[in-house]
Order: structure tokens, then C-alpha cells, then sequence
């Protein structure tokens, strides 16, 4: 990851070679631009995958790829504080927004146990606000007695820490003691429902299907079943893009001032330096601690707004390590260090690598004219190339989680710093490029 | 003689998190002598049968035997190629899909049709009865099958650092660990697309299945064959390590990469030499737990990557028998936690003596003392 | 060195940004007491006690294994002494973490220059200073607070280029410190401890492989330095370096301080010969 590049030409201005390479010149300057080509490429492909299915499914598919997007972007924005700054080599991500989104749960929930798991029945802020600060406090206790490991060894007390919280959240016995002492419960294996949505509750009174409200029906009545066809769940999850699409926002605009401050700048040194970053006076352990914490609450925002959206969460197979090695993944794609890399990382991951390819196979799947052999043995002894194929675009999953990997080995081998990495990030609050004069970053 | 030191008065004082996990470890010993002789001291002691703690620690025994014998591996890629390796447990299932392909073949290639013997039961529709695996009724499959286990599991691991890690020997042990989670997904799911991804019985079940019941512990004959086997890899293994010109090599290597390499020790020997010995004893571990357990699948390797490196960790990373000796804690931990905690725990207690160990002892219990 | 803002901007006084303008020519900044480290069964200092003066330039030296190291490292925090005191300004520092140490006003440079390397020399310079207000994470965040931390950057990256032009690498500003030459990133180095803005500087052999065009460079630097009343306490290997500018002298041997005095005393006295020929001079 240190690999140092060579810092010119990035940011000179050459003669582009052609039409496209203007376009995508003009976009690598623009961060927002970078991130809506990409967007733009990926709802092209999307929507030549899915246009002969009408629109209600190019609509249905661009929401799943959007909130998939945005939900990585969010969890790699957060990650990156962690590794791409400061160098914490935290793989309990997953840990840490279980602990998020049960707490928000367990607050939120109504103590009637009529209805499964007990909980304070509290509002959902409060319930939103608990489960950041408790996703924080136990950043903090594992910061405490972790931070002056080697990167590798820290690496794996975050994965056994997360591994405990998610055996925990499964046991029934841990749920059955939380019921007699405190009253709420976690459904153990069964995990719990979420609050409802409350975008939901924008377009549907009390979240009813079928008793929408005056913006519900302004909007199903144009865009909806009364009127382009649209599902009116998907026009929901979309309303609830919005919502996330400011959450990123407020995310990259928080780390963006964090990253391009002196406490940015301190980050960095401990990054690459310990010891230079103390022998300058800098109390590393006490900032290492500040932005554990700060990550985690993140990380806990992050997995309310993905997984308590969705109606249920249990700890299995939800919140278990490979989660973490996902938005790890998107974090390196995107080039660590970099917070517009981290939001492209998350997209490109998300969209691409991860929803793209069972779309992708189950498009060619319809175009083989073959019956699926049942297993991958059956497949082989029957020595039939079509009927390789057949069973190969029929099992995607495991191709694409194999591909996922190469890729991740591409990386590393090829470009350890990532799409962005390239690119220089100022740790200051003014242009350092300049000498005086120049434009603030205000 | 680090090992008492350990406990000396003077290293207590120094280190008063250790002193805290002794106080207690002292205590629950004692508690458990008190359950034992059914005694109730306030809050300690209760009732445990002699029978019930003694196969507590005989299965705890068993399954560290196998995580100790994975362990070794992962121990020696970390210290000789220095870095955290994450596709250790899928190597595990290699060789278990492997070895019991190659098992399954050779215990009814005649009567059953191959494709259901070579897929572990994924193709065609064949009943772990009719196969018959057992070590009783085909000792012969069983055996070859270990030693295929070991073999392809060795050639795997060996061609996957010729594809993905020698081109990255120069670079840092973070680099190659990220690396090393990709090969993991790779392993994992060409597993899961060549083998299926469901849970699927094994081995057949046979009369007299159990052997001895001393004290009221029922042994059975898939436990002794584990125990033999894998004590019997872990005394070849020192064997290797000790009087062999590489074994030599090797734990030099381990000990010192540079001053090695100065002394014209054949680094890329060495390396192969840690691929096939590694990998093939994970590769054999992972195929005698499917002994153990009776069940496969895909990412049962995975899931138990953890446990395997709190066994390294325990046993200081680089050493062979610390792996073996903290695989046996680890194991024992497993199983014995049982007793004070609920079952949902075994494992997150495993876990925590991880961490412990390498929040207040990163040099492992038994000391840094590097024998490679 | 130019002083920038503190002619024009008497507010800023006590500011961090500002330079520490008066300095007393008189007095002890660097104070060590039987200071005493022992690792395992091994002293590797044995009861040194010295004197550094304000605005000098004083030379520690004495053949391998003679207990420099350990000594720069207890007076800086790295190691905790076993025994003896360490004073800076007359207040005791010993046993305090390097940070610490540093946020009084103790700096130091490393050996083997450790640069940031995927930095830029700027933001090499940038990080040094004490106190800074954007190092405060909810400063940085706040919109009504970050005006202040701007400003201050503002105040910051002037004075970083002053310094980079002082020690002529200012052409590397936004160059990546890892890209920069061995010499430059001694240049750095010391650059960056300065922006400390330090009562005294510990310089850990800032000469080594560094070429002699450079090395002239350098000790001019520090010469300039000291007209300015910053004090330095030089470790060095170099004999020569060592008996040509530094005006007091203490030349440790097994751990103990075995003379200390100008240069011709040093040079003259019988002990230091011997020590030195024993150890192939």
C-alpha cells in the first residue's frame, strides 16, 4: 500500500486524444461528474440487460443496483476513515454495524413481546442516535487495549470481536437472559423485525398498502400502477434513495472536511509513521481512539440505514465476516485514502461485481436452448460444452464470487492503489498547490 | 521454561491483565474440582460427573488435534513467508472434498457409479450407506484417501503461490494478506460450483462403532483413528523439521529470513517446501475433521479459519508445536466451556481467549521460542 | 530565519503559528542527571549527567556502542530512563511520553531520515506544528469553526514555504517526500522540526550519507540557527564534524560520560585517545 506514485500529471491539463477521453478528462476533474458517469454507464448496461422486460423492471433494477450502490458507498466512505487514513486495519466491520443496527432495533421495537422481541419502544431517532453511540463504545473498547498491535494482529481481534458480537446477537441464551434483566430481547438466530421505513410512511398511511397518501398518490397516480406502471414498492424504495443519496453526501462532505484538516493531515502521519507523528508531539494513541470511534458510529449509521431498512436482520447470514471482506474490497477498488475513490468503490463494487453478474447469467442463461444438468459432475460426464454452459450461467453465484476474488488478486498485483489512487489528497484546509491566494475550501 | 516463568510472581506483577486471566483461570479450576467432587462453595462448585468432563476433554482432544494439525501449516506460511494467510481454512476443504472423493472411489468404485463417488455424493443419488466409508469396513479407502487429501492439497496450495504470491514476494505482509482473502473466495466457491453447496453426509454408520468406554467416555473408532493420524503427521513433521537438510532450511528461514538468505539458504525451495508441507497438512486436517463430524460442505474450512489461527496465536506465530499445543487448548476451550457457559458460546469463548492471548501475550503462551 | 507574522499580527503573539520570537541567551534549555538504562542485566548508560547552554551548539559523541543512542532515546522519551532525571527549561521531563516531550519544546530527527513518504513536503512541514486548531476533529467538521482553522492553515502554509526556502528545497513543495533524494529528506527533516517551532533540537546523525556540498548546507543552517537562539545537541559518529563546530563537547565510552570540554581540550586529553584508538579511530 505505500507504493509511492509519482505525483505529476494528474491534475496538468494534457490535449485529450479523442472525444471520449474529453468527456472522461472533464469527469476525473469533477469528482460529482466521476461519480455520475460511472452511475450513467452502469444504468446503460442495466438497462440494455433488462429493456425487453419493460419499464417496471428497468426501474425495479436500477433501484436495486442504486441502493446497493449507496448503502456500500456509505459502509467504504466509513471504512476508509479507518484504513485509507489512518491506516487501522479494522476487519470487524460487520461486528460493528450489527451492533448499530440491533441497538436502533432494541430501542425502537415495542416492549409488547406479542410481537416478537421486546424492545423500549422508543422513537426512531433516539433508537438511530443509541445505535451509533453503542456501534462507537465498542469501537472504543476494542481501540483501548488494541491499538499498539501490529496491523496484522489487530486485524484479527477486530474479526474475532466481530465474530463474538454476531454469536452473541444469535444465542438464544443471551437472548432469554437480556429478556429477564432488561426486559427487550434480540430473536437470537431469528433475529428481528425492523421498524418500518418511515419513508414509507411518506407514501402510505401507517405503511398500508393500498391507503396512500396525498404525495403517495400524486406520485403512484403519475409515475405508478395509474400511470407509467411502475410498482409501487419500487417507487417507495426510490423515495428512500433520496434519503440515502443524502446520507452519502453528508458522509463524503463530513470526512472530506475531517480528511483536509490538520487532524486529517495527523491520520495520515500515523498512517505512515508512528513514531514521526509522536516524536512531533502528536498523542497517537488518543487520536487512533477519537477516530476508532468516530468510524465505528459511522459504521453503525451505515448498517441502520442498509439492513433496518429492509424489514428483518438476524446475525446469520447478515452480519458475518464476508460482509466486512466486501466493503473492503469496494474500499481497495475505489483506492484507499481517497473519500470520492470510496463512493465510486462502493458503486462500482456493488453494481458491477456484485449484482452484475447473476443479471448478466441469468440474461445468457435464457439465450442457451439446453436443460441444466443437476449438478456440476452431471455437467462434465456429459461432456456437452452447451451444457457446461447451461449449468455455469444457471449457478452464477459461485462464478461471481471466484471472479470477485480474481479480481481483488488483480488488484493487489496490478494496481494496489486502486481507480483513484492516483490521485493526490490534500490533507489541509487550503490549496496546497499555491502558494497564497488560493481558492478555500469553505 | 518460558512457561513458568510465565506465572512467576515477578511477570505477574508486571503484567497485572495476566495476573487478572490467571486469577481466574486459578478459579475455575478450582470450581471445577468442586463440581467434580460435588461439592457447593457459594457460588462455586455444583455437580459434574466424572463421565460428562471426561468426554468434554476427550472430544476437546480430538478436535484439537485436527486444528493443531491445520495450524501448522498457517504457522509456518506466517513466519517463513510472513504474512497472515486467509485462505488457510479453504485449503481445509480442499483436501476434504478431495481426500473423500478419492476415498469414496476406492470403497465402492465398483457397486456405486463414479460420478456420485468422485463429486462427494453432489452428482447422482447415492446414500452415505451404500458407500459404506467407515474405518472399520474400509480402513484401505480411508487411509488412501487421507494421503490424497495431503497430496492434491499440497500440488493446489503449491500452484496458487506459483499463480498469485510469487509475483508479489518483495511486497508486505498486508499486501499479501488482502491477496490472500481473494484467493480465498476463489478456493471457496470453485469448490461450491465443482461440489455443490449443500451439507451432506459422509461416513457410514457401522456396529461397534464405539470401541472403549473408559470412566464412562465412549471412544469411538473415528476419534482413535484421528488421534493416531494426526499425531502420527505431527511426529513426521518434526521428523522433516529436524533432520532433514530443508527442515533446517526451513527454520532458519523462519527464524531469521535475512541472515538465511545470506547464508545461501534456497529461499524458493524453502517456499515450496512450505506449500507442500503446509498445505498438505491442512489439506489432511480438513479431511480427517470430516471424519470427525460425518458432514461436509463447501465453506465448513472457512468457518473454521478463526479457530485455527486462535490455535497459531495461542501458540506463538512460528512454531510448529505451539500450533499443535494451542490447537489443544483451543480444542479443550471448545468443548470444556460447556460446562460454565451455554453451548451458543463454545465458540465465541474460543474467541476471547484469542484476543486475550494477543492483547496481553502477543508472543503466544509458550513464549516466542521459534522452532520454525 | 525570517520571522513572518510578528511584526504585523501582534494578536498572534501566543499563537502557535508564531514563531517563538524572544528567546533568552542565558540559562539551561537541556538539562540530563544521572541518567541511568539498563535493559535486562545490560547498563547501557551508566550515570550521565550534562549540560546543554542556551543557543549552543554541543556535540555528543563517543565509538560504537558507547551509550549515545540510548541516552538520545531516554532524553526523548522512547525509552524510560532506569534512574536520573532529564530537564528541559528546568522542568523535569523524564519519563514523559515522546509526544509529550516534543509538546515542550524538545524536537528531534531521526537517524535514518524517516520522511512521510506519501506526503508532500508541504504537508511534511504542515503536520509539525504545536496546538494547531483544525487538529481538532470537531473543529474541522463545524461550519462555523472551520473559518478559524482555515485562516490559521493560511498562516501555516506561508511560514512551511518560508522554511523550505530557508533550506532551498522549496522547489519541492508539492513533490511526494518519498520521491525525495537521501540528502533533501535530512533537509526535511530538520525542516519539519523546526516548524515546532523547538527550544532545543536534537539532531541524530543529520550527516550521515549526506554529501559534503550538503553538509556545509546544513551546518550553515544550524549556525544561522543558533544566531536566531535555538540550541542543538548534535549526535554524531563523526569525529571531525564533531571538533569543528560545536563548541562544547561531551564524549561518552561504555556508558559514562568520559570528557567534556571545547575542542582542544577533547582532542588533548589522554582518556579520549585511548578510548578512541581502542575502538579502531
Amino acid at each position: 500500500m505505500s507504493d509511492a506514485t509519482a505525483p505529476d500529471d494528474t491534475m496538468v491539463d494534457r490535449e485529450p486524444d479523442s472525444a471520449l477521453a474529453a468527456v472522461l478528462a472533464a469527469a476525473k476533474r469533477s469528482d460529482l461528474g466521476l461519480v455520475v458517469l460511472t452511475l450513467g454507464l452502469i444504468y446503460l448496461g442495466a438497462t440494455l440487460l433488462t429493456f425487453t422486460d419493460g419499464l417496471n423492471s428497468v426501474v425495479g433494477l436500477l433501484r436495486t443496483l442504486t441502493f446497493l450502490g449507496l448503502v456500500y458507498a456509505l459502509s467504504t466512505l466509513a471504512l476508509n476513515l479507518h484504513w485509507g487514513y489512518t491506516g487501522l486495519f479494522n476487519i470487524g466491520v460487520a461486528g460493528f454495524m450489527a451492533i448499530g443496527v440491533y441497538t436502533m432495533g432494541i430501542v425502537v421495537r415495542s416492549p409488547d413481546p406479542a410481537f416478537g422481541p421486546p424492545g423500549f419502544g422508543l422513537p426512531l431517532p433516539v433508537g438511530i442516535v443509541a445505535g451509533m453511540a453503542m456501534a462507537s463504545l465498542f469501537g472504543l473498547i476494542a481501540a483501548l487495549p488494541a491499538l499498539r498491535l501490529r496491523a496484522d494482529y489487530f486485524a484479527i481481534v477486530t474479526l474475532g470481536l466481530s465474530e463474538i458480537i454476531r454469536l452473541t446477537l444469535q444465542s438464544s441464551t443471551f437472548d432469554t437472559a437480556l429478556r429477564e434483566t432488561l426486559g427487550v430481547g434480540t430473536g437470537g438466530g431469528r433475529g428481528m423485525g425492523m421498524p418500518q421505513n418511515p419513508v414509507r410512511g411518506l407514501f402510505l398511511v401507517d405503511g398500508r398498502a393500498g391507503d396512500p397518501t396525498a404525495l403517495g398518490a400524486a406520485v403512484f397516480g403519475t409515475l405508478g400502477e395509474g400511470g407509467l406502471g411502475i410498482s409501487n414498492n419500487i417507487l417507495i424504495g426510490w423515495g428512500y434513495i433520496l434519503v440515502l443519496a443524502v446520507f452519502v453526501v453528508a458522509f463524503y462532505v463530513l470526512l472530506e472536511r475531517l480528511g483536509r484538516s490538520p487532524f486529517g493531515r495527523t491520520l495520515k502521519a500515523i498512517r505512515e509513521d508512528e513514531l514521526v507523528a509522536d516524536s512531533l508531539g502528536k498523542n497517537v494513541d488518543l487520536i487512533k481512539i477519537k477516530v476508532f470511534m468516530i468510524g465505528c458510529a459511522l459504521m453503525g449509521l451505515a448498517g441502520i440505514l442498509w439492513f433496518g431498512s429492509q424489514g428483518n436482520v438476524s446475525p446469520s447470514p447478515q452480519f458475518e465476516p464476508i460482509l466486512t471482506f466486501y466493503i473492503f474490497v469496494a474500499v481497495i477498488i475505489g483506492g484507499s485514502g481517497s473519500n470520492t475513490g470510496s463512493v465510486l468503490g462502493g458503486i462500482v463494487f456493488a453494481a458491477v461485481l456484485f449484482e452484475g453478474p447473476r443479471r448478466v447469467g441469468a440474461v445468457l442463461r435464457d439465450t442457451i436452448d439446453a436443460p441444466t444438468p443437476p449438478t456440476f459432475g452431471d455437467a462434465v460426464a456429459a461432456a456437452d460444452p452447451v451444457g457446461l454452459l447451461a449449468y455455469a450461467t444457471d449457478n452464477i453465484a459461485p462464478l461471481q464470487f471466484v471472479l470477485l476474488g480474481l479480481v481483488l488478486i488483480f488488484i493487489m498485483h496490478r494496481r494496489p492503489d486502486g481507480l483513484l489512487g492516483d490521485r493526490i489528497e490534500t490533507a489541509a484546509a487550503v490549496d496546497l498547490t499555491r502558494r497564497e491566494g488560493g481558492e478555500r475550501d469553505e | 521454561m518460558e512457561s513458568i516463568e510465565l506465572l512467576s510472581p515477578a511477570a505477574l506483577r508486571e503484567h497485572p491483565g495476566l495476573a487478572v486471566v490467571a486469577a481466574i483461570g486459578l478459579l475455575l479450576c478450582v470450581d471445577l474440582l468442586a463440581k467434580l467432587a460435588g461439592l457447593q462453595v457459594g457460588p462455586l462448585g455444583g455437580s459434574l460427573s466424572v463421565a460428562r468432563l471426561g468426554s468434554n476433554l476427550w472430544n476437546g482432544l480430538v478436535i484439537g488435534l485436527v486444528i493443531g494439525l491445520a495450524g501448522i501449516g498457517l504457522s509456518m506460511t506466517y513466519s517463513i513467508l510472513n504474512f497472515a494467510n486467509f485462505s488457510h481454512g479453504d485449503l481445509v476443504s480442499t483436501g476434504a472434498f478431495t481426500g473423500w472423493g478419492v476415498a469414496f472411489v476406492v470403497a465402492a468404485a465398483g457397486s456405486q457409479p463414479l460420478g456420485a463417488l468422485v463429486t462427494v455424493r453432489d452428482a447422482g443419488d447415492v446414500t452415505p450407506g451404500a458407500i459404506g466409508a467407515h474405518v472399520l469396513s474400509t480402513p484401505g479407502a480411508i487411509v488412501v484417501g487421507l494421503l490424497a487429501a495431503f497430496a492434491i492439497t499440497a500440488v493446489v496450495s503449491l500452484a496458487i503461490d506459483r499463480a498469485f504470491y510469487k509475483p508479489m514476494r518483495d511486497r508486505g505482509g498486508i499486501a499479501l494478506l488482502i491477496t490472500s482473502v481473494g484467493v480465498a473466495l476463489v478456493v471457496r466457491y470453485l469448490i461450491q460450483f465443482a461440489y455443490g453447496a449443500d451439507r451432506r453426509g459422509i461416513t457410514a454408520s457401522v456396529d461397534g462403532d464405539t470401541l472403549a468406554t473408559p470412566l464412562g467416555v465412549s471412544v469411538t473408532a473415528h476419534q482413535l483413528t484421528i488421534a493416531v493420524a494426526a499425531i502420527g503427521l505431527m511426529v513426521a513433521m518434526h521428523y522433516t523439521l529436524q533432520r532433514t537438510k530443508l527442515g533446517t532450511a526451513m527454520r532458519a528461514m523462519a527464524d531469521n529470513k535475512d541472515l538465511a538468505l545470506i547464508t545461501g539458504i534456497p529461499a524458493e525451495r524453502v517456499v515450496a517446501a512450505t506449500w507442500i508441507l503446509g498445505g498438505g497438512l491442512a489439506g489432511a486436517s480438513g479431511y480427517l475433521y470430516v471424519l470427525l463430524r460425518g458432514t461436509i460442505q463447501f465453506d465448513f474450512g472457512w468457518s473454521l479459519l478463526l479457530l485455527i489461527f486462535a490455535a497459531v496465536i495461542l501458540g506463538g506465530i512460528g512454531s510448529i508445536y505451539g500450533a499443535i499445543a494451542g490447537g489443544l487448548v483451543i480444542g479443550l476451550v471448545f468443548t470444556t466451556s460447556t460446562v460454565w457457559i451455554s453451548s451458543d458460546f463454545n465458540a465465541a469463548a474460543a474467541f476471547a481467549v484469542m484476543i486475550l492471548v494477543l492483547l496481553l501475550r502477543p508472543e503466544g503462551l509458550f513464549g516466542g521460542v521459534s522452532t520454525a | 530565519m525570517s520571522e513572518p507574522a510578528a511584526d504585523t499580527d501582534p494578536e498572534a503573539a501566543d499563537s502557535p503559528v508564531e514563531q517563538a520570537a524572544q528567546r533568552t541567551p542565558s540559562g539551561l534549555p537541556l538539562r540530563v542527571d544521572g541518567l541511568r538504562k539498563e535493559f535486562g542485566g545490560i547498563t547501557a548508560v551508566d550515570g550521565v549527567s550534562f549540560e546543554v547552554e542556551s543557543g549552543s551548539l554541543t556535540g555528543l559523541i563517543g565509538p560504537n556502542g558507547a551509550g549515545k543512542s540510548t541516552t538520545f532515546n531516554c532524553i526523548t522519551g522512547v525509552h524510560e530512563p532506569t534512574a536520573g532525571d532529564v530537564y528541559l527549561n528546568g522542568e523535569a521531563i523524564t519519563g514523559l511520553a515522546p509526544y509529550e516531550i516534543a509538546q515542550r519544546g524538545l524536537v528531534r530527527t531521526f537517524q535514518i531520515a524517516r520522511e512521510l513518504p506519501e506526503m508532500t513536503v508541504l504537508e511534511n512541514l504542515m503536520l509539525a506544528p504545536k496546538n494547531q486548531q483544525g487538529e481538532s476533529a470537531l473543529r474541522s467538521v463545524l461550519p462555523g469553526l472551520r473559518g478559524g482553522v482555515v485562516d490559521q492553515e493560511e498562516q501555516l502554509r506561508e511560514r512551511a514555504w518560508e522554511t523550505l526556502e530557508f533550506f532551498e528545497i522549496d522547489h519541492l513543495a508539492t513533490e511526494y517526500a518519498g520521491s525525495l533524494s537521501g540528502g533533501q529528506r535530512k533537509l526535511l527533516e530538520m525542516a519539519r522540526a523546526l516548524m515546532t517551532d523547538p527550544e532545543v533540537v536534537l539532531l541524530d546523525e543529520p550527516l550521515a550519507g549526506v554529501n559534503p556540498t550538503l553538509e556545509e548546507k546544513l551546518l550553515d543552517r544550524v549556525d544561522d540557527l543558533r544566531a536566531e537562539g535555538y540550541t542543538f545537541l548534535l549526535v554524531e559518529h563523526d569525529m571531525d564534524v564533531i571538533m569543528h563546530h560545536c563548541e562544547h563537547i561531551i564524549v561518552m565510552h561504555q556508558g559514562q560520560v568520559l570528557a567534556e570540554g571545547g575542542a582542544e581540550e577533547i582532542r588533548t586529553n589522554d582518556r579520549v585517545i585511548e578510548a578512541y584508538l581502542g575502538d579502531d579511530l
